[in-house]
C-alpha cells in the first residue's frame, strides 16, 4: 500500500501527460507508425516547437521512444508504459470494489435486525 | 449487492463504476456524509482512514490520512465542488502534506457520485476522472520535468520491483 501510494503518484504523471487532445492524438499516430516529428508538425495547425514540446512531454512520462535517423527524429510509442497506465485504471478499478464492498458490508450491518448489531460493539 | 458494471474509458482517462445497494438513497447518502461512516469504507482495514475534518458542503473541505502498519501515515484532501443532497456530489481529491495542506504539484483527480432510485434500492454511480490537463501544463511550465522524469524512473522501479 505504501508502495501502491507512491506509485500511484508516480503513475498520475502518464495521466497528466496523456490529459491532452493533441498528446493523445500524437499518440495514436505513434502507435501505427515511427512517424518523425517535422511529419507529426505537419498535422497539427501549430509551430513545430509547439509540437515538439508535445512529444518531449509524451517522451518524459516514458510513452513515447524518440530515435534519431539521420537528421529526423523519429518517434514511436512505448506499449508497456501504455500497458503501465492501463493498469492503473485497473488498479482504481479494484479499490473501488473493495470500497463498494465495504460500503455494502456496513449498511447491511446497519439495517440488521438489533440482537445481531450487540456482537458488533461500539457503533451504536 | 454490489458493483454491477464498470466501464474503464482509457481516452478519457475515466472509470464510471456503477454499484446497487439494498438501502434508500439517504442512507447510502450518509455513507459519504458522516465522517465515522466514511472511514469504515475509504481505507482498506490495513490503512484505516481517520477522517479529521469533513466539511460536506459546497465548497467544503475535508482532510483526511490513511494510517499504515508502521504507524506511517498518508495524508488526502477533498474538496467539493457541486453538490446536491442526497442525490450527487462532485469532489476534487488529493495528496495533501502532514499537515492536510493539499500539495499544489500533485495531481489531483474528480469524483462524481450519483444516486438514484433503483429496483426498490439504490444505485450508485462512480466516475472517477483523472482530470489534470491545467495542471499538466502548469507543472511544464514550472520546469518540473526532472521531477516527472523521476516519478516515472520510481514508478518503473516500483513495478518492476
Amino acid at each position: 500500500m505504501v508502495v501502491d501510494e507512491l506509485n500511484e503518484r508516480a503513475t498520475d504523471h502518464v495521466f497528466h501527460a496523456l490529459a491532452d487532445a493533441t498528446r493523445r492524438d500524437i499518440l495514436s499516430r505513434c502507435a501505427d507508425g515511427e512517424p518523425s516529428v517535422s511529419r507529426l508538425a505537419d498535422a497539427y495547425p501549430m509551430s513545430f516547437a509547439a509540437v515538439q514540446k508535445h512529444v518531449a512531454v509524451l517522451e518524459r512520462a516514458g510513452l513515447v521512444i524518440k530515435r534519431r535517423r539521420g537528421r529526423e527524429q523519429l518517434v514511436r510509442t512505448d506499449p508497456e508504459a501504455l500497458r503501465r497506465a492501463r493498469q492503473v485504471l485497473d488498479r482504481l478499478e479494484t479499490t473501488w470494489r473493495e470500497r463498494v464492498n465495504r460500503m455494502s458490508d456496513l449498511l447491511a450491518e446497519e439495517n440488521a435486525p438489533e440482537d445481531h448489531e450487540t456482537t458488533k460493539g461500539t457503533d451504536q | 449487492m454490489s458493483v454491477t458494471s464498470v466501464d474503464k474509458d482509457f481516452e478519457q482517462l475515466t472509470l464510471t463504476l456503477i454499484a446497487d445497494f439494498d438501502a434508500p438513497a439517504e442512507q447510502v447518502w450518509r455513507l459519504w456524509e458522516d465522517p465515522r461512516k466514511i472511514e469504515r469504507w475509504w481505507g482498506p482495514p490495513t490503512y484505516p482512514a481517520t477522517f479529521e475534518r469533513h466539511d460536506f458542503k459546497q465548497g467544503g473541505e475535508t482532510a483526511y490520512y490513511m494510517t499504515g502498519p508502521e504507524g506511517d501515515k498518508h495524508y488526502g484532501w477533498w474538496k467539493v465542488t457541486a453538490i446536491d443532497p442526497p442525490r450527487s456530489v462532485e469532489i476534487t481529491e488529493g495528496f495533501a502534506d502532514d499537515e492536510g495542506r493539499p500539495i499544489p504539484e500533485m495531481p489531483a483527480s474528480i469524483m462524481r457520485m450519483r444516486l438514484s432510485d433503483h429496483d426498490g434500492g439504490t444505485r450508485m454511480e462512480l466516475r472517477s476522472t483523472f482530470d489534470s490537463r491545467e495542471q499538466m501544463d502548469q507543472l511544464v511550465e514550472m520546469g518540473m520535468e526532472e521531477g516527472l522524469a523521476g516519478a516515472v524512473g520510481q514508478m518503473d522501479a516500483l513495478l518492476t520491483a
